[in-house]
């Protein structure tokens, strides 16, 4: 009960806190005057100036495409540079060597599509150079861009008879100065208030509280008697030769607030720890966790309400959001469930207990914080992956079978309950294409939304919007299966091993950068195989988008009647959540059926 | 085309032909044009080879020859399934081709040198006459093109095209004056200028029409089928990935893959969208087919589709609304006149009239008061015909004059000659006017008598007929030449929307242009040249087959019946067709969830027997669920065949219902019925492999 009252606080602050942000956030990408332009305003202006852009030009959506993808290989290639050649720049105390070429490909498409997957752990891959400007800015321009496409194809449905969609830079420099910016100053400020380092220092040394011993292979002893004094080291009374005391511990330290913040606001989830939001550092306590989490899902839900208010009809944003909140509440309710509910085989036959109360929280926790319990895990992990942030604070890897299913299933979905910031939601305008064009049809019209007809070149731009991500997944993975290198990455076998290789493929092809624990992506395959599929999982739905919102705005406007499909009644929004899940299910079902489901048999003992 | 009638699927000789079409569509030319019917089709080139193969010895060691050859089969009888249903739905279209051709003889036709001399011509074969030659046609034969009568009128039977047997009048000047080649002049003599050359004609465009010939796939089904091939490609990818994940997953158990192809081949066929691709193209066929049985032609499968789409009706008054004539519901005197001095002078003055408003008011005249006919001849009567210029008709006779016409016309003929048009007559005729009347003034020797109340008839139902249509989201505009008074009180009674009084061309088409301007679609019916421009302007253009060759090739749909109100049932038709499309859609796809559960767990049950829980149906084994899942998909095809033709019922609520309605039925239907149609399969599948 407790726990369902902190779950719906969860959500009760996060809308109320969207709403007035989605307001700002459409009047900034409307281009309207808001408090903030009095100081940004003559920034912007200067930095068109600088850049030498044309913020007046109004772009068709090939133009705007052109724009869109150069920015992103320009950044790529600039990216991938300075991960290789880390070693060569500045801010490097610890002196880091550069990334391979493979994994600089795999990081630097990872942060490009604002997928964040870390084929790599942050404190010994990455210089504090190409954490602050290698990845932070990717993690707030990579942002910027989702949330400019977005606003590309709302125009697309307001424009009547126009040949343009806006400006690409315009819109980049607005999403970026006006929101990420602003936003993730604040945020930073109060994560450093609340312990989270803040450091161009590089790492410090500091005394352990009794010493410890490894051996030899740098295992650590247990239960060893340590003579500092003398330095051996004896366990059950024998002297281990070759045994090391260890007396301190190395501190890495990175200027880590200012990334966490862009991390959780612009769905990016790249951690600068290995062990993410996880790790003392990155996220020290049960405040710095609740801010972090709604973080997560604060500009995504704040969208839907701009989207509303930008296409002048606010109830149609309200119906995605609403569809968008009944599937990430039926995903975490299956994810809370599972994980307070544990499995028969954690429970070692009454040894421990995982029944709640008395004092016991109970549950499944394995993998999970202490200082954060199972709510506030599987809340976390329902929220990164029905956002495409990917930052973890538990490790879904141990998760039950159905709870760590769920997580894999809203990736699988394509990140369209919330999902990325602009992207999830100009996602989920495909699948509002899909489940007009279906019902539309059903009431004796041929469909169309918001007054726009959808004929075959929407329609086919919007399948590609919607099954990029299955496409993604199934070929990946499908293809990686039958490589035998990949067995030797997972962790472990039988469908459990396919689960952690159908988790890499869904986190990448939905964007998403969470990871299932255990799997060693660093291999040249999968860094490799892994990056194509995020090039394609973010530009294909990026560019059909914007081909859509070509094709809309260049469309009349329909009158609405009584005739009229409504997209804004609750049987709309029935329809788009079933349209969602049929295809999701449809995909994936044998998928997850080999991996979780299978596995889920075996825990309930009759497989 | 009445013998069109008779349901196709009752047609015994249809049926055969449908059948050997089905089998001569096997081409792979003609398979090629439906993306999701191909793939089962190479699914069965496939699946045969793979068995002639096993009989070789060469086999992936799971799936045995007869069970291969049993899938090859059912996906080889899907295939025909699917080509059945489209024969058949062009069978009705074929038939009725086949009876125009036979009415399409070519005749010799008298050429003329000289449009104004008929005693001067040549002979020669029909097909020979060029676009702007004059040909005389005469009794009993049959007319050789189409084209305009330049001179000379005729009764015409025009049976050929229309059904109707009873003849029309054909003549020069008017909107009466367009021809079509191989109808049949009956009595009298015509002079026709050829507009439509052979091959180009009406009758031509017909039978490629009926036919489906040139039949091109209209935007929407386009849409829908990009729809049907995405989610066919997903399924290829899903089963092409589960045989990678069963092999990944047996060889971390260390057993041999499980999984054979023909399994997978199998799986990927329930999947796909099969039953809509198989009928995607019958309901095309068969929404045209509706509309030709309704006697209109589309002349593109796009103007069907707009049908469905339109919001906006332009009715005409006469004959969609009233019925086609007024009747004299009263006679209202001046002061100073008996109503029966009035009766008796409007019934002298109308006794020649021969119009329906004419006859209406003599036999007011004699119910009222019990005036009768009269001699005629010994009062010396002249009659003054009707005309537009004087806008009045009457009588002259011995001692004076009757004139009764519109109250304009009458009042200048009274004030003319220094007559006094009162106050009192004006507020007469504005107060019939108020009530939907027609005013008629009546006067007697330059003085006003009084003034007759033509009523407008509002036909049955019709108001109810648009509190349908205004439920369903469509507006109906009443267009009428009346004034704007008399308009609005017969709208208020017809119950439409809106109406456009004193209608020209001109504010007809600026209406079109607002209501589309607004984003309406609208349709419109038209027959006159001067209706061309609206007609070409509306979104659906309804051309009265009666009409003239301007209006029938602005418009993009013929009405054979020349029927005011058919309108109406083209948009139902319209509808009709795009409902069908979307709910076969959704029963499909809602039938995928069933075929997993059917399936996956056979596939599956030896590499993980947990997932033996998935198989709800209780299913007897991997091979009959395998098979029962194909055999219900492919018999599936041919139960939704007379749906397919039919379309789905048709209601006129709001499309919120609609789409409630239609998603019970359809999407939880689809989700329902093949759990038990697999199932019952099942029992009689399992005992028969039992038996090998």
């Amino acid at each position: 009960m407790n726990s369902v009252l902190q779950y719906a606080l969860y959500l009760i602050i996060l809308v109320v806190l969207s709403i007035p942000l989605g307001r700002y956030i459409s009047k900034v990408m409307d281009g309207e005057r808001v408090f903030l332009s009095a100081v940004l305003a003559p920034c912007e202006r200067g930095l068109y100036r600088l850049l030498r852009v044309d913020s007046k030009e109004n772009m068709g959506w090939k133009t705007y495409a052109g724009c869109a993808l150069a920015f992103s290989a320009v950044s790529l290639a600039v990216l991938m540079l300075i991960l290789r050649f880390q070693n060569l720049l500045p801010w490097n105390p610890e002196g880091v060597g550069g990334m391979s070429w493979p994994l600089a490909f795999n990081t630097a498409v990872s942060f490009i599509t604002n997928t964040n997957w870390q084929a790599y752990s942050g404190e010994v891959a990455l210089s504090n150079f190409s954490q602050a400007l290698g990845l932070t800015v990717q993690n707030f321009v990579s942002a910027g861009v989702g949330i400019a496409v977005l606003f590309a194809i709302v125009r697309g449905f307001i424009r009547v008879s126009a040949n343009g969609i806006g400006n690409f830079w315009s819109d980049l420099t607005r999403a970026v100065l006006y929101i990420l910016l602003p936003v993730c100053l604040v945020m930073s400020v109060v994560l450093v208030g609340l312990g989270v380092p803040q450091s161009l220092g590089g790492s410090t040394t500091v005394d352990l509280l009794e010493p410890i011993a490894v051996d030899a292979d740098g295992s650590v002893l247990v239960n060893a008697e340590i003579d500092t004094a003398h330095g051996t080291v004896t366990v059950d009374g024998q002297t281990v030769n070759g045994a090391q005391i260890v007396t301190q511990q190395q501190v890495p330290l990175f200027p880590q607030a200012s990334q966490v913040a862009p991390k959780q606001v612009g769905t990016n989830g790249g951690g600068v720890l290995g062990n993410n939001s996880a790790h003392p550092f990155e996220n020290p306590n049960p405040a710095s966790n609740m801010i972090q989490m709604l973080s997560i899902l604060l500009i995504p839900v704040a969208l839907c309400f701009s989207f509303g208010r930008s296409i002048k009809d606010k109830k149609q944003g309200i119906a995605i959001f609403l569809a968008m909140l009944v599937l990430l509440v039926a995903a975490l309710g299956v994810i809370a469930y599972s994980e307070q509910a544990a499995t028969p085989q954690l429970a070692q036959d009454g040894a421990v207990n995982i029944i709640a109360g008395n004092g016991n929280i109970g549950g499944n926790m394995e993998g999970k914080e202490t200082r954060f319990g199972i709510a506030s895990s599987s809340a976390w992990a329902a929220f990164t992956t029905a956002a495409s942030n990917g930052s973890v604070n538990s490790m879904h890897d141990s998760y039950t079978p159905i709870g760590g299913m769920m997580p894999m299933l809203l990736m699988q979905l394509g990140e369209v309950i919330f999902g990325g910031v602009g992207c999830g939601l100009y996602g989920m305008l495909g699948f509002v294409l899909l489940t007009v064009f279906i019902a539309g049809l059903m009431v004796g019209r041929t469909p169309e939304y918001l007054g726009k007809k959808i004929g075959p070149k929407e329609m086919r731009m919007a399948v590609l919007v919607c099954l990029a991500t299955p496409i993604a997944i199934l070929l990946g993975s499908g293809i990686a299966a039958l490589v035998p290198a990949t067995a030797d990455s997972l962790n472990n076998g039988g469908a459990h091993g396919l689960s952690e290789l159908l988790y890499a493929y869904s986190s990448c092809g939905g964007n998403n950068g969470s990871a299932f624990a255990g799997f060693n992506a660093n291999t040249p395959f999968l860094n490799i195989s892994l990056g194509l599929i995020m090039l394609f999982a973010r530009f294909v739905p990026m560019t059909t988008t914007l081909c859509i919102a070509g094709s809309m705005a260049q469309k009349k406007k329909v009158a609405s009647g009584a005739g009229t499909l409504s997209t804004c009644n609750a049987m709309f929004v029935f329809l788009l959540i079933l349209i969602v899940l049929i295809i999701g299910a449809l995909s994936f079902f044998p998928a997850l059926s080999l991996g979780p489901i299978a596995e889920f048999t075996q825990m309930i003992g009759i497989g | 085309m009445s013998e069109n009638r008779k349901s196709a699927m009752t047609d015994r000789s249809m049926v055969s032909r449908a059948v050997k079409d089905a089998f001569l569509k096997l081409d792979p030319r003609e398979q090629v044009k439906n993306p999701v019917m191909f793939l089962v089709y190479l699914s069965a080139v496939l699946t045969t080879i793979l068995f002639v193969l096993s009989l070789a010895g060469v086999s992936d060691g799971v799936a045995s020859s007869g069970f291969i050859l049993s899938i090859a089969v059912i996906l080889w009888l899907t295939s025909l399934f699917s080509n059945f249903a489209e024969a058949i739905a062009e069978g009705r279209g074929k038939a009725q081709a086949d009876s125009l051709r036979a009415s399409k003889r070519d005749v010799t036709a008298h050429k003329l040198e000289d449009a104004a001399d008929r005693a001067r011509f040549t002979d020669i074969s029909g097909a020979l006459l060029k676009k702007g030659d004059y040909f005389l046609v005469r009794t009993g034969e049959q007319i050789a093109a189409d084209g305009e009568v330049v001179d000379g009128a005729a009764s015409v039977d025009e049976s050929a095209i229309t059904g109707e047997s009873a003849p029309v009048i054909r003549e020069a000047g008017g909107d009466r004056s367009a021809v079509t080649g191989g109808t049949t002049v009956l009595s009298d003599w015509l002079v026709v200028r050829v507009t439509q050359e052979a091959g180009q004609s009406f009758m031509d465009k017909m039978i490629a029409m009926v036919e489906g010939a040139n039949r091109k796939k209209t935007p929407n089904e386009i849409a829908l089928q990009i729809l049907l091939v995405a989610l066919s490609l997903i399924f290829v990818l899903v089963t092409a990935s589960l045989f990678s994940y069963s092999q990944f997953s047996a060889d971390q158990a260390g057993i041999v893959n499980p999984t054979s192809v023909v399994w997978l081949v199998a799986l990927l066929i329930c999947l796909a969208p099969t039953t809509i691709g198989a009928l995607l193209s019958a309901i095309g066929i068969a929404g045209m087919s509706r509309l030709n049985q309704a006697n209109v032609l589309a002349m593109s499968g796009r103007a069907i589709e707009a049908a469905g789409d339109v919001d906006v009706l332009l009715l005409d008054k006469t004959g969609t609304i009233t019925l086609g004539n007024r009747q004299a519901a009263a006679f209202l005197p001046v002061a100073g006149c008996s109503e029966k001095e009035l009766a008796d002078a409007a019934q002298l003055s109308s006794l020649a009239d021969e119009t329906p408003e004419g006859r209406s008011i003599v036999v007011l005249a004699k119910e009222n008061f019990g005036i009768r006919g009269r001699e005629l001849a010994d009062q010396n009567l002249q009659f003054i015909p009707f005309t537009a210029q004087t806008r009045m008709s009457g009588v002259d006779y011995a001692g004076g004059e009757i004139r009764k016409g519109a109250a304009e016309a009458v009042r200048s003929y009274v004030e003319n000659s220094g007559g006094k048009y009162s106050a009192a007559c004006a507020q007469l005729v504005d107060q019939v006017s108020r009530q939907g009347g027609t005013p008629l003034v009546v006067a007697k020797n330059h003085k006003v008598l009084g003034v007759i109340y033509l009523k407008d008839i509002i036909k049955d139902g019709v108001k109810e007929k648009f509190a349908d249509l205004r439920k369903m989201g469509i507006k109906t505009i009443m267009i009428t030449g009346d004034n704007p008074v008399t308009a609005a009180a017969i709208a208020a009674e017809a119950g439409v929307d809106d109406f456009l009084a004193e209608a020209t061309p001109e504010t007809k088409l600026e209406t079109i242009r607002s209501y589309q301007a607004q984003g309406h679609l609208v349709a419109m019916t038209g027959d006159g040249t001067n209706d061309a421009p609206a007609l070409a302007q509306a979104d659906v253009a309804v051309a009265m087959n009666s009409g003239t060759q301007a209006a029938k090739e602005a418009g993009n749909m013929v009405d054979l019946d020349s029927s005011p109100t058919k309108l109406i049932d083209i948009v139902r038709i319209g509808k009709q067709l795009l409902m069908t499309r979307g709910s076969l859609t959704t029963f499909s796809i809602a039938n995928d969830i069933a075929k997993y559960f059917a399936i996956i767990p056979a596939i599956f049950m030896s590499l993980y027997p947990g997932l033996g829980v998935l198989n709800i149906m209780g299913l007897q084994s991997p091979s009959s669920a395998i098979l029962s899942a194909l055999i219900y998909n492919a018999l599936i095809i041919v139960a939704l065949i007379p749906l397919a033709l039919k379309g789905v019922k048709y209601q006129e609520v709001p499309a919120a219902k609609l789409l409630k309605h239609n998603l019970l039925v359809y999407g939880l239907g689809g989700i329902i019925v093949p759990f038990i149609a697999i199932k019952g399969i099942d029992l009689i599948v399992a005992p028969i492999l039992g038996a090998f």
